[in-house]
């Protein structure tokens, strides 16, 4: 953790908590709250106020295009809107006072990372797992990936994040064999899926969310509202099928049970969801994302691993031998079953 | 590429009904991956079934028939997905709220 991220966590809670306390009323608020500090996203939460610093290496015009998708009345029950207007320019908050940026003779300032507002929503208890919205979860999906692009957006961001994962794991891990099986899965994949060259154009017209998990789910208004999609870093236009890729790929390596996983292809499903033939086999149309997916959740594991100097728990570890499987048996085969 | 281990000529990989088979471009001979003799089995027992009434789904998931998960999936899908019920609180940990 460095300071900069700690000043930004910082800023975050002042910026959330300014705008969430009531003008002249006496402080009588928790402490801001962090929800996620990470290098591409730090979120911290004040009262019912959300403050989120996205990558300092944003493309500002492609993320005020994804924050103005959020905002966009065609999304409204699918997508949680922004408190910020769309269109408005984002900017790091001003520091909460005091020097906090670097002397001239120290490193360079770090890149400002732009900043939005969010209202609060209530997320998915991990700790419950019978109540995980996985039905809600295919149903917005299915309504996303329907919705017609409001506007142009940029691509969908699944592939570019999957080739960063497997870049990070390589820096962390050179020469390291423990990588060969992931390297191995990564590349018997498409091109495409590689975020070498765009998808197939048939199916990259949709509107994505780009990197679906249970941490993408809130209730709106919290603790009871329906269930929306948050954090639209990665949405953009692209194959809808890779929304489903990571549920998918948990269910192939036995990760996630079949009941949750049938409960959610179904709902997809019933909802009209493009992504999959409405019956018969979808895996023409999951293999790749999934495929590809597993090899970034096993990438980013192993990297995980190596900052944190540990070995991969029993999870990592079934997303790891999934990577060894997919090197074995290319793609390329299985769309012999697709045409 | 997969190689025949007894001729060594290319293998080539066939979907039939969601069973990954490969056969050898040189000696024809059949290769299956774990739990796939199964799935023909029972493939085989359920079109043998077909003229009196089907016996009951062993999921209840009719919209999944005989593809339950691709061919790299866990070997667990060589059977009928009864390894999870057990699985379901340690499965539901940290990755599924991570990218």
């Amino acid at each position: 953790m460095t300071t900069t991220q700690t000043s930004v966590v910082q800023d975050l809670g002042t910026l959330a908590h300014r705008l969430s306390h009531p003008a002249g009323a006496r402080c009588v608020c928790e402490p801001p709250q962090v929800l996620a500090d990470r290098p591409d996203g730090t979120v911290v939460r004040s009262g019912a106020i959300v403050a989120k610093a996205h990558a300092a290496d944003s493309d500002h015009e492609a993320l005020a295009a994804r924050i103005a998708l959020a905002a966009a009345p065609q999304l409204t029950g699918i997508l949680l809107p922004p408190l910020t207007a769309p269109g408005r320019s984002l900017t790091a908050p001003e520091p909460s006072g005091g020097p906090q940026h670097p002397e001239p003779s120290g490193p360079p300032a770090p890149a400002p990372r732009p900043v939005t507002l969010w209202p609060l929503g209530a997320p998915v208890d991990p700790t419950d797992p019978e109540a995980a919205p996985w039905a809600e979860a295919a149903v917005l999906l299915a309504r996303l990936h329907r919705t017609e692009p409001p506007f142009r957006l940029p691509a969908m961001r699944g592939p570019a994040k999957a080739a960063r994962a497997v870049a990070r794991m390589r820096a962390a891990l050179p020469g390291d064999p423990a990588v060969l099986p992931v390297l191995a899965g990564w590349r018997a994949l498409p091109a495409w899926a590689r975020g070498e060259v765009p998808a197939p154009a048939r199916r990259s017209g949709f509107l994505c969310h780009g990197d679906l998990h249970l941490g993408q789910l809130v209730r709106h208004p919290a603790p009871d509202g329906p269930w929306l999609l948050i954090d639209v870093d990665d949405a953009g236009t692209g194959d809808p099928a890779w929304d489903l890729g990571r549920p998918a790929a948990w269910y192939a390596s036995g990760l996630l049970a079949p009941e949750d996983w049938f409960a959610f292809l179904d709902a997809y499903r019933s909802a009209g969801g493009p992504a999959v033939p409405a019956d018969g086999d979808p895996w023409p149309e999951l293999d790749v994302p999934a495929r590809a997916l597993t090899v970034q959740t096993a990438a980013l594991a192993l990297a995980k691993c190596a900052a944190e100097q540990r070995r991969p728990d029993e999870h990592e570890q079934l997303m790891i031998e999934s990577c060894a499987r997919i090197a074995t048996l290319p793609p390329e085969l299985a769309a012999d079953h697709a045409s | 590429m997969m190689q025949c281990p007894k001729c060594h000529a290319q293998m080539n990989t066939y979907n039939r009904n969601g069973v990954q088979i490969e056969q050898c471009s040189g000696c024809r001979g059949i290769f299956l991956d774990y739990g796939e003799l199964e799935s023909l089995t029972r493939l085989e027992s359920q079109w043998s079934q077909q003229a009196p009434p089907a016996p009951p789904a062993p999921q209840a998931y009719p919209a999944a028939p005989a593809a339950h998960a691709p061919a790299w999936g866990a070997p667990q899908h060589g059977g009928h997905g009864g390894h999870y019920g057990h699985h379901r609180q340690k499965g539901f940990g940290r990755m599924l709220f991570s990218s």
